[in-house]
């Protein structure tokens, strides 16, 4: 399949690749939209996390709250946002542990935002 | 005969639900926002449609990974807002038009676009939201709703120019329908954002207001922008401005811009939105 978006830097397309990759991942974070699971997974995380088939990987990036692994492994981030909600986390912080920038992000985004420019290519990252 | 008077484009940021929601619609941070839409309620008090006719995406709320429909209709008499996450928003139950619904969906499908039928279906952010900015907080939405969720969320978000298609086949479904109705479109989502990894926060604002221009100007154009172009220039998520195709389809080859508000940020989004009318 043609992937012509796979030179785009920092960003991982949620692709029908990555998606059969994350599925039991993603079936796992989209639970955690409803109070009596995020409870559940607060009871006991390791025992509510093994009802779902995931990967060693996915599993142990879940359990750390590894949010750019857990794209990189098939997580899509309308799904790991959840478990990131479920952390107490929004989607603005989220965006903050995801670019290693924590709370100067939203300094940026006030600012207008992460430009266009020098952000459409991975060469222009690996000039860097 | 029903009938198609004017469009809406609009974010659909689940902050401005929240901001809404808390009251904090007058502070430094969303002020500004809230002020843009403004002249957007008192326009729609005025313009009064019978329906709105909603494209948006639902967030992994009615739909899991489990079925992705690519257009789904809502067919049912109301939709329950979700909870998606931190309770369901203290917002109206949205009230749907049956029977407009069962005629757009057999049109549709005879038309050739296969659509899924929704019976019942919770909505998100992604309806509720455009709904805020446009009405405010009535204790009742002020007309029913007739919902048609896109998938945007697994690539691929189906094409521009196949929204820009099914939006006509919408156009031609409404115009078909016996009862005297007013319609509005809306389009919502974007404008450009991206939410995810270490590219998160990417704003252009340059690319937004092209979109907006060839949006409204010269949409066979526009509508053959491509998925690669969206994901590139406009962030990931940005992809699912593709909606505010399905809208102008809808619309007059020739309309007239009535207002476009666009603001940075709101959390990780670029604000965008424009009022079409028929000419």
């Amino acid at each position: 399949m043609s992937k012509p978006y796979s030179d785009i830097p920092g960003t991982i397309v949620f692709d029908s690749d990555q998606a059969a990759i994350g599925y039991h991942l993603n079936q796992f974070c989209i639970t955690l939209r409803l109070a009596h699971n995020r409870e559940a997974f607060r009871a006991d995380p390791e025992g509510y996390i093994d009802q779902y088939p995931m990967t060693p990987d996915q599993r142990e990036a879940a359990l750390n709250q590894e949010w750019n692994r857990l794209l990189e492994l098939g997580g899509n981030i309308y799904y790991t946002s959840k478990l990131a909600a479920y952390h107490g986390i929004n989607f603005q912080q989220l965006a903050g542990l995801m670019t290693g920038m924590g709370e100067s992000y939203r300094a940026m985004m006030v600012g207008g935002g992460r430009s266009i420019e020098g952000n459409r290519f991975k060469s222009e990252w690996e000039d860097e | 005969m029903a009938y198609i008077s004017s469009g809406v484009a609009c974010s659909h940021v689940p902050a401005l639900g929240v901001a809404s929601d808390k009251g904090i619609t007058g502070d430094d941070y969303y002020g500004p926002i809230f002020k843009g839409f403004e002249f957007s309620k008192e326009w729609m008090a005025k313009e009064k449609p019978d329906v709105i006719f909603l494209v948006y995406n639902d967030h992994c709320t009615a739909f899991d990974a489990r079925v992705i429909p690519t257009f789904a209709l809502g067919c049912g008499t109301e939709y329950v807002p979700a909870d998606e996450g931190w309770g369901p928003r203290p917002v109206p139950v949205v009230k749907g038009h049956r029977q407009l619904s069962a005629h757009i969906a057999q049109s549709l499908i005879l038309d050739e676009f296969d659509i899924t039928i929704m019976n019942e279906m919770e909505v998100d952010h992604g309806l509720t939201v455009p709904m805020t900015m446009m009405f405010g907080q009535p204790e009742a939405w002020p007309c029913p709703v007739v919902p048609l969720a896109v998938n945007v969320v697994q690539y691929p978000a189906p094409l521009g120019r196949r929204c820009f298609a099914l939006g006509k086949a919408i156009r031609r479904a409404i115009e078909s329908y016996g009862e005297d109705l007013k319609v509005c479109v809306f389009g919502t989502g974007g404008m450009s954002h991206q939410l995810q990894h270490q590219r998160a926060g990417l704003i252009n604002a340059d690319w937004d207001a092209r979109f907006m221009d060839l949006l409204v100007n010269d949409p066979d154009r526009g509508s053959e922008i491509e998925h690669i172009e969206y994901l590139r220039e406009a962030g990931s998520e940005g992809i699912e401005l593709v909606m505010w195709y399905v809208m102008r389809g809808a619309m007059n080859e020739s309309v007239e811009e009535i207002h476009r508000f666009y603001h940075v940020p709101a959390s990780n989004t670029a604000v965008g939105h424009l009022i079409l009318e028929n000419r």
